[in-house]
C-alpha cells in the first residue's frame, strides 16, 4: 500500500509540475490577432520567459472566470478586461494598441475589390462569431449599413469563426472569397492576402486592452510585459505588425 | 486481501473516478430546467439535428464500404497488407487538426483534388459528412477486422464446404456471427463522429443550420454563457450514452465479451 501512495504522490506531481506555475515562465493568454507582434515580443522580453495562450479573447476571458489563472490577458477589446476588472479577477486594464477592421480577400486572382462586391449573390464570406471581438466589430460594421445591403452581406457568410486564425485559414485555403480581419492580420500573411479599406463612416474602433491577472506569482514581470507594450520593445513589435497607437477615449 | 487485489482495485477505483467526475460534474452544474431552456435556445436544435443526420451518413458510409474491405483484410493474406492496414488506421493516432488541414490540402478548393471537387465540399454539409467519416471510418474498420478474424474458422469452412459463395458466407454467416462486435465497432465510430470538432471547424467551419454540429455550438456559447455550453454538453452526454446502451442491449451480450469473441 505504502509503495503504492507513492507511485500516486510521485505521479500527482509530475502533473503539477505540467504547471509550471514555479517557475519563472510569464503565461500570457492573448487575442488570436496578437500571436505575430506577441511572439516577437515574447522573444525579446527579458524580464521572464513568456509562454503564450493565443485564442478568441473571449474563450481567454472564459477560461479566466472559470479559475484559469495565467499572468497576463490581452484582449482585441476594452470589453472584456473592463468586465474582469469589474469582476475582480484582473487589475486595472490599459489600452495599448489599435487596429483597423478591414475586408481581407486573396492578393491574387480576387474578384471582390470593394465591400459591395461582397453583396452580390454566390461570394462567400467568413465573419468572427458574434462572442469574439473581431465578430462583434463586423456587426458594428454591417449594423451601419442600410438593412438592403447588410442583409444582402449576411445571407453570403458561409462560417462564423471563433477566432481570426480561423478567418485567415478559411482566405488563404480559397475557402472563401472575402472576410473580415484586422489589417494587422493581414500583413501578417506575407502578401498572400490584400485588404480592402473600409470607409471612414465605417471602421470601428478597435481598441486593444490588457491587464495584470489578480494572484499572479509574477506580478512585477508581469507589469513589464504590459508596460513594454506602451512603450518599449513591445510597442516596437506591435508597430512591425501593422497595429496602431492606441486610440483616444 | 493480498496486495495485488488491492492494486487492481485501487486502479479501478482512480480510473473510474478520474473517467466520471467531469461528466458528473457536467450534470451537477447543469439543472433539468436549464438543460430544457437551454434546447430551446436559438441554434440548439439546429445543431442537435444536424449532428444527428451528419453522424448518421458518415456511419452509413462507413459500415457501407469498412464491412467489406474489413472482410477482405480479415481472411486475405497479401503482400503490404501489414501497410494497408496501417494506412487505415493512421487517422486514429492523427491529431484533428492534423485531419483538417489534411482535408483542405487534399479536397479544399486550392487542395490536390480540389479542381475536381472545387467547393463543393469545404463549409458545406457535405464537409461535414466528410470531416465525421475521415475520422471515425478507422474505429469502426478496426474492430470490424478483430471481429471477422475471430470468427471460428470451421463454420466458415463449413459453409463453404457445403457450397455456399463467399459472398453468401459473408452475408449469412460472417455478419451475424460477427455482430456484435460490428455493433462494438458502429458504437465507437459514431461516438467519435458525434464528438469530432476541430477536423470539423477547419474544413466545414462553424455555420448554423448548415456546419454548426454540437461541439462547434458549444465551442460557440462556452466564451459568452457557459450555462448553456453545459447544457448543451448535458445533452450531447445523454445521446451519447443512450447510443452506446442501445447498442449494447442490441449486441444482446457482454459489451466487452461480446467485442472479444
Amino acid at each position: 500500500m505504502r509503495t503504492i501512495s507513492a507511485v500516486l504522490a510521485a505521479l500527482l506531481l509530475a502533473l503539477a509540475g505540467c504547471g509550471g506555475s514555479d517557475d519563472d515562465t510569464l503565461t500570457v493568454s492573448a487575442a488570436a490577432s496578437l500571436k505575430k507582434a506577441l511572439t516577437q515580443y515574447g522573444g525579446e522580453f527579458e524580464d521572464a520567459k513568456a509562454r503564450f495562450s493565443f485564442a478568441g479573447s473571449d474563450e481567454l476571458a472564459a477560461q479566466i472566470r472559470k479559475g484559469a489563472k495565467p499572468d497576463v490577458f490581452a484582449s482585441a477589446n476594452t470589453k472584456l478586461p473592463d468586465e474582469l476588472y469589474k469582476e475582480g479577477l484582473v487589475e486595472k486594464p490599459v489600452t495599448f494598441a489599435g487596429n483597423r477592421l478591414v475586408l481581407a480577400v486573396l492578393a491574387e486572382g480576387s474578384d471582390v475589390a470593394s465591400l459591395k462586391d461582397v453583396e452580390r449573390a454566390g461570394t462567400t464570406l467568413a465573419i468572427g462569431s458574434e462572442s469574439v471581438p473581431v465578430g462583434s466589430y463586423t456587426r458594428a460594421v454591417l449594423a451601419k449599413l442600410p438593412e438592403s445591403e447588410s442583409s444582402k452581406i449576411l445571407k453570403n457568410v458561409r462560417s462564423e469563426e471563433p477566432d481570426v486564425a480561423g478567418i485567415v485559414g478559411k482566405l488563404t485555403q480559397g475557402a472563401v472569397d472575402a472576410g473580415f480581419v484586422y489589417i494587422s492580420d493581414v500583413r501578417a500573411t506575407d502578401g498572400k492576402l490584400k485588404a480592402i479599406e473600409l470607409p471612414d463612416t465605417l471602421q470601428p474602433t478597435v481598441a486593444y486592452g490588457a491587464a495584470v491577472v489578480k494572484g499572479t506569482e509574477h506580478e512585477d514581470a508581469a507589469k513589464a510585459f504590459i508596460d513594454g507594450l506602451l512603450d518599449g520593445d513591445g510597442k516596437a513589435a506591435l508597430d512591425a505588425a501593422g497595429f496602431e497607437p492606441p486610440p483616444a477615449q | 486481501m493480498r496486495p495485488f487485489a488491492l492494486v487492481l482495485g485501487g486502479s479501478l477505483a482512480i480510473s473510474l473516478l478520474f473517467l466520471t467526475l467531469p461528466v458528473a460534474a457536467i450534470f451537477l452544474d447543469t439543472s433539468p430546467a436549464e438543460l430544457w431552456q437551454s434546447l430551446g435556445e436559438e441554434g440548439a436544435l439546429d445543431a442537435l439535428r444536424l449532428s444527428l443526420v451528419c453522424s448518421t451518413t458518415s456511419l452509413a458510409l462507413v459500415v457501407l464500404f469498412g464491412t467489406p474491405s474489413a472482410w477482405l483484410l480479415a481472411t486475405r493474406r497479401f503482400r503490404g497488407r501489414a501497410l494497408v492496414i496501417t494506412l487505415v488506421e493512421l487517422p486514429l493516432v492523427l491529431p484533428p487538426a492534423v485531419a483538417g488541414i489534411g482535408l483542405l490540402a487534399a479536397l479544399g478548393p486550392q487542395g490536390v483534388f480540389g479542381g475536381a471537387i472545387g467547393d463543393r465540399l469545404v463549409l458545406t454539409t457535405a464537409g461535414v459528412v466528410c470531416a465525421l467519416t475521415f475520422v471515425s471510418a478507422p474505429f469502426y474498420m478496426r474492430q470490424a477486422q478483430a471481429a471477422f478474424e475471430a470468427l471460428d474458422q470451421t463454420w466458415l469452412d463449413a459453409s463453404r464446404t457445403l457450397g455456399a459463395t463467399e459472398a453468401r458466407t459473408f452475408a449469412r454467416i460472417a455478419i451475424p456471427a460477427a455482430g456484435p462486435g460490428l455493433l462494438a465497432g458502429i458504437a465507437l465510430a459514431w461516438g467519435r463522429a458525434l464528438g469530432e470538432f476541430g477536423a470539423t471547424l477547419m474544413f466545414a467551419g462553424s455555420f448554423r443550420g448548415i456546419t454548426q454540429t454540437v461541439p462547434l455550438a458549444i465551442y460557440e456559447r462556452f466564451g459568452t454563457d457557459f450555462t448553456s455550453a453545459l447544457a448543451l454538453s448535458a445533452v450531447l452526454v445523454g445521446v451519447s450514452a443512450a447510443l452506446l446502451l442501445s447498442v449494447k442491449l442490441l449486441s444482446g451480450v457482454g459489451w466487452l465479451g461480446g467485442a472479444a469473441r
